[in-house]
């Protein structure tokens, strides 16, 4: 009746899981009983759940990443103070516990982390920019998101209910064939990511139409903001690089459940061919989570800087050059496997290439910056330490291209030092600044400056306080996921790293207050124009936040500062543009087929995890047919008034009005 | 997709397939598209049934034929065209002949490699 499922797959014995997943419950029972008290269930629905706008879902999105970081984070600091107690001792994490917690570590941080929150900007920031209402497919936006968050939730399930896979983030076989992971872990590992992954493929997809075919009228490809060729280039990848990670999952899925050979050691299989696969995927994932970063980083600087971007088109190129050479690289990764100089050469030749196109990024960062009047806010603190981590996390890059080198550091804590300094450094700090610079567009707010800066200050240090330790260990010949050691030379620099996450703890935690104290202050903090920060791309010259409908008229895009441009103008003339003619508005309408779906899916994923088969068919034909319904359902779209339209842009040209006012009179005083 | 700089460029609002001109009109070309794929995969599995044609050069006329019916696919059911709104989807299916290209060119170049550090067999400690 329940497959595998039997009441020892709680792991009974085990305090840590147990009681780590008992504080999450009551904390998750206390939420929804506070909801569900207070009457706002009703409200949670209709407005966020079946939302199919853009922004919301962009937030939901956001909001999720946010959570899984916090998540992984603990992960981290257990790995962290296990290596720092299991110096010739066992320390308190036991051997196959360490072991799923640095596994659920990676997979959490970049599938259900990093992931979420740069395409949950993508998706509130993208359609603003292009100057449009939504994004081509607003409920398959939704179906994109709900499913991601299935996947996250049975990521966590496996945490009490069952194991994780014990295998690293990859899940590399024969480790993951059934011989050596015969439990569920790996199993959790597949159908958390296919379910999410279909998501992430459809949002991909949703993207790339959006930003091809439904720009604002005169935005050619040249006058689309920098953040918008990024979300583009990594969208494509997405397109191109999910199916290889789905494919070689299903693959790896037939090995395990119907017997097939495809990696493993005997009848022929060749496990190989799964790290070739998997990182063809692989590297071309990690330019997905760099290139919206490094188009936030654009935004970011240029509009702290005063100036308009510099080398727009180099940009653009070595955007694409990024985009196509990601995908040449990925044998860097397993230079060691045993292929000879030929190969290794060629890849590792095409690796330092995408070192000239991220040149070209930087350079461009500090030529916008030079001769700009600087404002330091938290968004561009974050940007200009991006510059300096990415620059040292770039060359150790460039170090570990070296096959040679690699031979060496393969495997090392100095890789593990690497990539958590250039993801830690570009993403996550992408992440941030982003979410700073954007959050009161969502909320209409701004976030307290004083936290952001101590956050960013502390999780600054706390980057290099970790990871240039962990070099150094490395160095010394420190493997990486060593649940215990005994060399006395590593001992002192596992310590520096240990304090270096105490570090970045006071930084995370200088993140939670500052969005508790933004919140308390939000009256003072509130933002009336709708341009903050003094913004220069079209997003800035709606409210914040937007009305559903994101711009009452289509703005007529006519160079590649459009907004930039009108404000140059109004101020000059001490006039708004004429109130334009209002027309109805249709916007679609919202659809709980995404939350469905996704409730079905998890359903499926974790039948098919435990082999319950009655209730994996019962999910499928209940999300097919959640999905005819959908295909149905004929009432799509609602029209908002157009006195209601006006009434909204009367509002906002009202705040401009007295904004353009105040503006006189400063620039008046100094004279 | 080209714009030139400068002058603004309306956003194409709709990419028509062939056949959108009306439902006769995309029937008769959705049924050509079939017909000649029926053609093609009859003629493919005639040739390697018959001895119709000269047996080392079958593997060559399966290819050919093969290429063919990718281009009747792409031409009938994809609606991949030269007119210039069809320009994205052109370019998106160079992007993917691209990508597979890449990965299954690279795949094969990486994996005939896996053994080339090993010791050669004949040097290797006899069984």
């Amino acid at each position: 009746m329940l497959g595998k499922l039997t009441w020892d797959a709680v792991p009974w014995d085990q305090p840590i899981p147990l009681v780590a997943a008992g504080v999450v419950g009551l904390i998750l029972l206390g939420v929804i009983g506070w909801i569900v008290v207070k009457g706002y269930l009703p409200y949670l629905w209709r407005e966020w759940i079946t939302s199919v706008d853009h922004k919301r879902i962009g937030v939901m999105y956001t909001l999720l990443g946010l959570v899984m970081l916090l998540r992984g984070f603990v992960d981290a600091i257990m790995m962290r103070s296990q290596q720092a107690l299991a110096y010739q001792a066992a320390g308190y994490l036991p051997p196959e516990h360490y072991n799923q917690v640095f596994s659920a570590h990676g997979v959490i941080m970049i599938f259900f982390g990093a992931m979420p929150v740069i395409i949950g900007l993508m998706n509130f920031v993208v359609p603003l920019q292009l100057g449009i209402r939504d994004v081509a497919f607003p409920t398959l936006n939704s179906v994109s998101f709900w499913l991601t968050a299935s996947g996250a939730l049975l990521v966590n399930i496996s945490l009490v209910v069952g194991e994780f896979a014990r295998t690293g983030w990859l899940p590399y076989p024969p480790l993951s064939e059934v011989s050596y992971s015969p439990g569920v872990g790996p199993d959790y590992y597949v159908w958390a990511l296919q379910i999410s992954g279909i998501g992430t493929l459809m949002s991909g997809i949703n993207l790339v139409t959006t930003i091809l075919k439904m720009r604002a009228p005169g935005m050619g490809y040249f006058r689309m903001p920098m953040f918008c060729w990024t979300a583009l280039t990594s969208n494509l990848l997405i397109v191109a690089a999910f199916p290889i990670l789905t494919a070689t999952l299903a693959m790896l899925t037939l090995d395990r459940y119907l017997g097939f050979h495809f990696f493993t050691n005997e009848a022929g299989g060749n496990m190989m061919m799964f790290e070739n696969l998997i990182w063809a995927w692989g590297h071309p994932e990690v330019y997905i989570l760099l290139l919206p970063a490094l188009g936030i980083f654009s935004e970011i600087i240029s509009c702290f800087s005063g100036k308009p971007l510099f080398g727009y088109r180099s940009m653009v190129l070595a955007t694409l050059w990024i985009c196509l050479n990601g995908f040449m690289t990925w044998l860097h990764h397993f230079f060691t496997m045993g292929a000879g100089p030929g190969v290794n050469t060629a890849f590792g030749i095409s690796t330092a290439l995408i070192s000239v196109a991220t040149g070209v990024k930087v350079f461009n960062y500090i030529f916008t910056m030079y001769g700009g009047t600087i404002r330091y806010t938290t968004p561009m603190l974050w940007a200009v330490g991006f510059i300096v981590a990415f620059v040292i996390g770039g060359m150790t890059g460039v170090l570990l291209a070296v096959p040679p080198a690699d031979w060496q550091l393969h495997n090392s804590l100095f890789l593990v030092a690497h990539f958590h300094n250039v993801i830690i450094g570009s993403t996550v700090f992408g992440a941030f600044a982003g979410l700073t610079f954007w959050f009161p567009k969502a909320f209409g707010f701004k976030l307290d400056e004083t936290w952001g800066k101590r956050a960013f200050w502390f999780t600054f240090g706390g980057l290099w306080a970790t990871f240039l330790p962990l070099y150094m260990a490395g160095l010394l010949g420190m493997t990486r996921r060593m649940q215990q050691y005994d060399v006395p030379e590593w001992r002192p620099w596992v310590l520096a790293a240990g304090v270096g996450t105490i570090v970045i703890f006071i930084g995370v935690a200088c993140q939670v207050i500052q969005l508790v104290v933004s919140i308390r202050n939000r009256h003072a903090l509130r933002d009336e124009t709708g341009d903050p920060w003094d913004g220069r791309s079209l997003e800035w010259s709606t409210t914040s936040p937007p009305p559903a409908f994101n711009f009452a008229i289509m703005p007529n895009v006519k160079d590649e500062e459009p907004y930039w441009t009108i404000k140059q103008k109004a101020i000059e003339s001490q006039n708004l543009a004429d109130e334009p003619d209002y027309k109805p508005v249709h916007m679609p309408r919202n659809s709980p087929t995404g939350f469905i779906c996704a409730f079905f899916s998890t359903i499926t994923g974790f039948a098919l995890i435990w082999l319950i088969w009655w209730m994996v068919i019962a999910g499928l034909v209940a999300a097919f047919a959640t999905f005819v319904v959908f295909a149905w359902w004929d009432k799509r779209e609602y029209e908002i008034p157009a006195e209601e339209v006006r009434r909204l842009d009367r509002e906002r040209r009202a705040a401009r009005q007295v904004w353009l006012r105040d503006k006189a009179a400063s620039l008046e005083e100094p004279a | 997709m080209t714009s030139s700089p400068g002058e603004p460029r309306p956003v194409d609002e709709d990419d028509s397939a062939p056949g959108d001109g009306g439902v006769a009109k995309g029937i008769t070309s959705y049924l050509t598209g079939l017909g000649l794929a029926v053609l093609l995969t009859a003629c493919s599995f005639g040739l390697a049934g018959t001895n119709f044609i000269y047996g080392p050069g079958l593997p060559v006329a399966l290819v050919v034929l093969a290429i063919a019916q990718i281009g009747i696919h792409l031409v009938f059911f994809l609606h991949i065209t030269t007119a210039p709104d069809n320009t994205n989807n052109v370019m998106a299916l160079a992007f993917g002949v691209f990508i597979v290209f890449l990965v299954v060119g690279g795949s094969v170049w990486i994996m005939s490699h896996l053994n080339h550090n090993m010791m050669p067999m004949e040097h290797s400690m006899p069984m």
